[in-house]
């Protein structure tokens, strides 16, 4: 290439050279007219382009990814922070003295161990349970018929567009006085009072209208809509009933919408303090809701009263949340991304 | 009866099967959604009081309490207010970021995947009391935005600084409004950024989907890159910048400040029939602004199929 690339340069010359023996304006005019030239020329101007276009591109990417990852990475470093190093001026993002101190209570605060066991649990369960209420409803809306089909799918959207919050007193004195048709009244008396559990969340979540329901509904029944109509005329004529066709063939054929369904809800369901607050559930089964108040129990117990070191322990506490979502994340950010591309998200 | 349930024809069968496959969300919607919206129009006609028995009782009081709300309330109308300003401010400046960032991100380069995976983080980093610490981190950092606007407020060293560009501007007669609203974006570049996650991977997508024979004609035709853009990419994808807007004024208005208003005014004030009210009002105008964007975009749109 590079080789090629000199003996255009030296025809070049040559050719100029050759000109050169001409006087004035007539030298330009050979050069503007000579064909080899003005194909280097728009060779040249042409890599110039693309080379000033993707020093553009890049310092784009990266500053942007700079707003992003600064944060983060800041959190990182100060929950590293000794005090000296805290307060002195001469330190930034690298701590002189590294201590693993925020770590340690902060993991002792937190109880670490059995509030993340309890927090993966809950949020693992409404994640099976959210993919197989949702995969189901968003077959049943892509590939049957019924009276009413569009108008309760326009309830799905409806569920989507309008925000919990506005429901969120109905929601609450539901479950503060739970009961069905006045059954549980009958047989013990009163209503039970579920706040404080979190068997609400689940309840909501079996009947399809758990933390964002409805966009699963809606991603499912996108994908469900695109697959080929042949696979489930195949599985009747073999004699398939229409559950079993949809567990052993949609289902499986529906993975990468399973896949993008499935961490969206691990990681919303981790990451959500609404419903916890809402329902009042434990903060030893939600740790994203126990984060919170760790800053006022290190310095209720600790005697710490300065609370830009309080904060040095919320970053330590918020690096111990955020660990198992980043695992989740890279180990499948790949078929999550292409799940979210491939699947129906798109409307 | 019973041998007219043996005949059954396909469709009917069909459509009882169907039916159901969307049962459990058909009582969970009409449970929890539509009763609870129910609830909500009648709690903010009337003034609820908590028994000691953990019942209420509801005392009708018609539209008093939006009266109150809108005539009496200290700060109400204020933060409704500065939320949809907020949104209508955020919504065109995330559309555009993230479809001008998935044009980006769907060329071809090295470390493509590593790039992608960043621009998605702040999706997964959403929580409550991570995105208090990173706004927190983010001040401590002071570096750009935030020196930024320190800068403005030091105006008075009187050196080349932001504030100088936007007396600059202003003598240049640039209108105020369009160098507020440019500094106003600079300004919120990193929410700006954290909120297009989810829009550019639809964007995405949305790109991938247009077939490449459309770019190899607009190439033979010797259509240049910016009107292959204006005449292909952008008619293309215009169904899916419909998607983008509601995702993103959902997502504003979960995230406003009136949503904490209704909250604090339910379980810290206990006025549950003004917390109705705040929450039912915010979520009407909402709506409307959806349908009414949804309505002008749809006009102007082109569907392929």
């Amino acid at each position: 290439m590079s080789a090629n690339a000199k003996a255009k340069a030296g025809k070049k010359t040559g050719a100029k050279s050759a000109k050169e023996s001409f006087s004035g304006t007539s030298v330009i005019k050979g050069f503007t007219q000579d064909a080899q030239f003005v194909n280097d020329m728009t060779r040249w101007v042409g890599n110039l382009k693309k080379f000033v276009l993707a020093v553009f591109k890049w310092i784009l990417i990266i500053g942007v990814s700079y707003v992003i990852l600064g944060p983060v990475l800041g959190i990182i470093s100060s929950s590293f922070f000794s005090n000296s190093d805290y307060y002195s001026p001469m330190v930034y993002l690298i701590p002189q003295e590294p201590t693993l101190e925020r770590y340690k209570l902060a993991f002792q605060y937190l109880k670490y161990a059995t509030t993340m066991k309890n927090s993966l649990i809950y949020s693992v369960t409404l994640m099976v349970i959210q993919v197989f209420i949702c995969s189901m409803v968003g077959y049943g809306f892509a590939r049957f018929n019924f009276p009413f089909k569009n108008v309760l799918f326009g309830c799905v959207v409806l569920m989507i567009v309008i925000p919990t919050n506005t429901i969120m007193l109905p929601l609450y004195m539901t479950f503060a006085k739970f009961d069905i048709f006045g059954i549980i009244k009958a047989v013990t008396g009163s209503a039970v009072n579920l706040l404080s559990t979190p068997i609400p969340m689940y309840i909501m979540t079996v009947f399809g209208c758990g933390l964002r329901s409805g966009l699963y509904i809606y991603i499912f029944n996108q994908f469900f809509r695109g697959l080929p109509k042949e696979i489930e005329e195949a599985a009747l004529v073999d004699g398939c009933g229409i559950w079993y066709t949809y567990f052993r063939i949609m289902l499986i054929n529906a993975l990468p919408s399973v896949v993008t369904v499935a961490i969206f809800s691990l990681v919303w369901q981790y990451n959500d303090t609404f419903y916890a607050k809402l329902f009042l559930i434990s903060d030893n089964i939600v740790i994203s809701k126990k984060i919170s108040t760790i800053e006022a129990s290190i310095s209720n117990v600790e005697k710490i009263y300065d609370p830009s070191i309080l904060e040095l322990y919320l970053d330590a506490g918020v690096v111990l949340v955020m660990i198992p979502v980043i695992i989740i994340y890279v180990l499948l950010q790949k078929q999550f991304i292409e799940g979210v591309e491939r699947s129906g998200i798109v409307g | 009866m019973k041998t007219k349930k043996k005949f059954l024809t396909l469709t009917r069968k069909r459509s009882i099967a169907g039916f159901f496959f969307i049962l459990p969300w058909l009582i969970g919607f009409l449970w929890f959604y539509a009763r609870s919206l129910f609830m909500s129009v009648q709690f903010s006609l009337s003034d609820l009081t908590v028994n000691t028995g953990g019942g209420y009782s509801l005392e009708f009081v018609g539209l008093e309490n939006y009266i109150y709300a809108f005539r009496v309330h200290a700060s109400y109308k204020q933060v409704l207010t500065a939320s949809i300003g907020n949104m209508l401010i955020d919504v065109p400046l995330i559309t555009f970021f993230s479809l001008f960032m998935a044009m980006l991100l769907n060329q071809k380069f090295k470390g493509r995947t590593l790039v992608r995976a960043i621009f998605f983080l702040p999706v997964i980093l959403n929580s409550g009391a991570i995105v208090d610490a990173m706004d927190l981190a983010r001040s401590m950092m002071s570096g750009g935005i935030t020196s930024a606007s320190a800068e403005m407020a030091a105006e008075a060293s009187g050196g080349v600084g932001i504030a100088y560009y936007i007396q600059m501007f202003s003598s240049l007669g640039i209108p105020q409004v369009l160098i507020e609203y440019v500094s106003g974006a600079v300004s919120r570049i990193s929410d700006i950024v954290n909120a297009s996650g989810v829009q550019i991977i639809i964007f995405i997508a949305a790109l991938q989907s247009i077939p490449s024979s459309f770019y190899e004609v607009a190439k033979m035709e010797g259509a240049t890159a910016y009107e292959t853009f204006w005449k292909v990419t952008f008619p293309m994808v215009m169904p899916h910048i419909v998607t983008n807007v509601v995702y993103t004024v959902v997502d504003s208005f979960t995230n406003s400040e009136v949503v904490d208003l209704a909250y604090t005014t339910a379980f810290t004030d206990m006025n549950y029939g003004l917390s109705s009210v705040f929450s039912l009002c915010s979520t009407a105008i909402t709506c409307l602004i959806l349908v009414l964007v949804c309505g002008f975009i749809q006009k102007r749109t082109f569907y392929y199929n």
